[in-house]
């Protein structure tokens, strides 16, 4: 058997099985890890695909960035799941429809990729250009075809990141902040007041 | 040697062996090298202090960490109650796999290296990026809130100070116009005025001299906060805060911590060479070497990354001995709102550059 094959069949079954352990898994940082291995594996894919710039982005921004926050935010909130599991048997038939009509979609979009083949009647994507690497032709594609879009979708994050911030940042009165600014200015003559004690008077303020 | 024992190099068999003992003279180098490395640290720490440091163990104590070894493997592994043991024990081996998986990237020399792809940077950038689970696992696994704290704090610095590496790295990206580590160090080479450094490209870069050298030294500090060497090792301080996502570990599995924190020092020092510093190149032009044999002009040129890989150990090993501990909040507000902001405008900087510059 072709050796490439042996690896796309080994890091396919890995990244089903960590997905279908994401949400199996009891102890919710054990998910937030299966999670972690899809994404790698998902990675490796990518690599055999020939997209090794895309492979490592998405090892940098969704493995090293974006789980990294889900890690913390699951480790540091208590999850009770007793509580959570209550409305289990209420939220089913929903969870059903949208789960039937996600995954009648999928059968659609591949029978019809099967039927016409993945560009065909669709405007065919830009001619790859020979020996170039990966991260250069995308950016060739990137910053003249579809500036526009990725600007936009820069535009996007930054908005969403304003948002964040606008939505947690409170000025709460009384206080009292850290000033690099004045700490490191301040001078013995600013900081300290000498005073001359008579002996028997003690200080009087 | 006959063109059939040749030919069965090329099959995929002999591919798969002589990989696979590329990557074996790598890690057993390597592991030489961390253990040589540590008791160098000590001795400089030492020196410093005006201690004598390890010279018990061998000869001026050249031997002490491999006694040091003996004595991790030879303790009992104590496991707390409560822990996630598979997770517990997970943690250190994913600290000390993405530590050595960073080396095969890493050129060693002309033609010297395991794995010369052309994301070679991303690839490193990517798997210290993965470092930061080792760490967290290790903390949430031992069921301690001190190490879950400890695992917070530093998982928090290494993420900071990542962004900032990040940025360093694309100046030197748009410098070279490559991602291939091998091709950024070709590019340096032809003596020290054309390293990344001093503007990477002889007298028609200096000018750019004024933003890749304050780069270097940015590169630099993000390497001691994301190999949490002191004066960032907020993660351990020992003295103050307890041993940090640690604490719970002894025996091997700190050993491996342990290993992978000291390799990635390394490989910081390393790295630093390679992108900066002109990596196997000599400082001067070697035209002499023309006439060489390919393996004289690979250790030659091997040994010129050696000297540079230990004289950025020996400035981090001196940073850790006189410069005192940061405390937390002045981490942050160092690699947030100094390094960070530095190094956007600085790779705006040399993108002008690089289009409007001479070379454009």
């Amino acid at each position: 058997m072709d050796l490439q094959a042996i690896a796309f069949y080994l890091l396919a079954a890995v990244t089903v099985i960590s997905g279908f352990l994401v949400i199996t898994a009891r102890n919710p940082v054990h998910s937030v890890l299966f999670l972690i291995m899809a994404f790698f594996t998902a990675a490796g894919l990518f690599v055999m695909l020939g997209a090794e710039f895309l492979a490592m982005l998405l090892i940098v921004v969704y493995v090293g960035a974006v789980a990294v926050l889900f890690l913390f935010v699951v480790m540091m909130l208590d999850v009770d799941f007793t509580q959570l599991r209550e409305g289990f048997a209420q939220y089913l038939p929903i969870g059903m429809v949208v789960g039937g009509v996600l995954s009648v979609e999928m059968v659609m979009v591949a029978v019809t990729v099967a039927a016409n083949g993945a560009a065909g009647k669709n405007a065919a994507p830009a001619a790859p250009v020979a020996d170039l690497p990966n991260a250069e032709a995308i950016g060739r594609v990137l910053y003249t075809d579809y500036i526009y879009f990725f600007q936009a979708a820069g535009l996007v994050l930054l908005v969403a990141m304003i948002g964040a911030i606008v939505l947690t940042l409170r000025h709460r009165p009384g206080v009292r902040r850290q000033n690099i600014g004045d700490q490191v200015a301040r001078t013995p003559a600013s900081g300290m007041k000498i005073v001359q004690i008579k002996s028997g008077e003690g200080l009087s303020e | 040697m006959t063109s059939s024992a040749l030919e069965f190099w090329t099959t995929p068999l002999g591919w798969t062996l002589i990989t696979v003992g590329q990557i074996l003279l790598v890690t057993v180098v390597l592991l030489l090298s961390v253990a040589f490395q540590i008791y160098g640290d000590r001795k400089i720490f030492a020196g410093v202090q005006m201690r004598k440091g390890p010279n018990v163990v061998g000869p001026f104590g050249l031997l002490q960490s491999f006694a040091d070894l003996g004595k991790f493997v030879v303790k009992e592994l104590v496991i707390p109650a409560g822990a996630d043991k598979p997770l517990f024990l997970l943690a250190p081996l994913i600290s000390v796999i993405l530590a050595l998986g960073c080396w095969a990237v890493m050129p060693f020399g002309p033609g010297w290296i395991v794995s010369n792809i052309n994301v070679g940077i991303l690839y490193l950038f990517a798997l210290s990026s993965l470092g930061v689970y080792g760490i967290i696992i290790g903390g949430w696994a031992s069921n301690s809130k001190y190490a879950f704290l400890g695992s917070l704090r530093s998982a928090a610095q290494m993420v900071s100070y990542e962004v900032s590496i990040g940025f360093v790295v694309i100046t030197v990206i748009l410098l070279s116009g490559t991602m291939n580590l091998q091709q950024i160090v070709e590019k340096q080479a032809g003596g020290f005025w054309n390293w990344n450094m001093f503007g990477g490209g002889g007298l028609a870069n200096l000018p750019i001299l004024l933003v890749m050298f304050p780069m270097g030294v940015i590169f630099f500090i993000s390497g001691l906060a994301e190999t949490n060497r002191p004066p960032f090792d907020l993660p351990e301080a020992e003295s103050e805060l307890v041993a940090g996502y640690a604490v719970e570990y002894g025996s091997t599995p700190y050993l491996l911590f342990y290993l992978a924190e000291m390799s990635n020092i390394l490989l910081m020092s390393m790295l630093f060479a390679v992108l900066f510093l002109g990596g196997w190149q000599a400082p001067f032009p070697t035209p002499f070497t023309d006439s060489w044999a390919p393996t004289a002009v690979s250790l030659f040129s091997f040994m010129w990354l050696f000297l540079k890989t230990i004289f950025v150990f020996f400035m981090n090993a001196m940073v850790r001995a006189i410069v005192p501990r940061y405390r937390y909040d002045q981490l942050m507000r160092l690699g947030w709102k100094v390094f960070l902001p530095t190094s956007l405008v600085a790779v705006m900087l040399v993108a002008a550059w690089r289009v409007f510059g001479p070379q454009a």
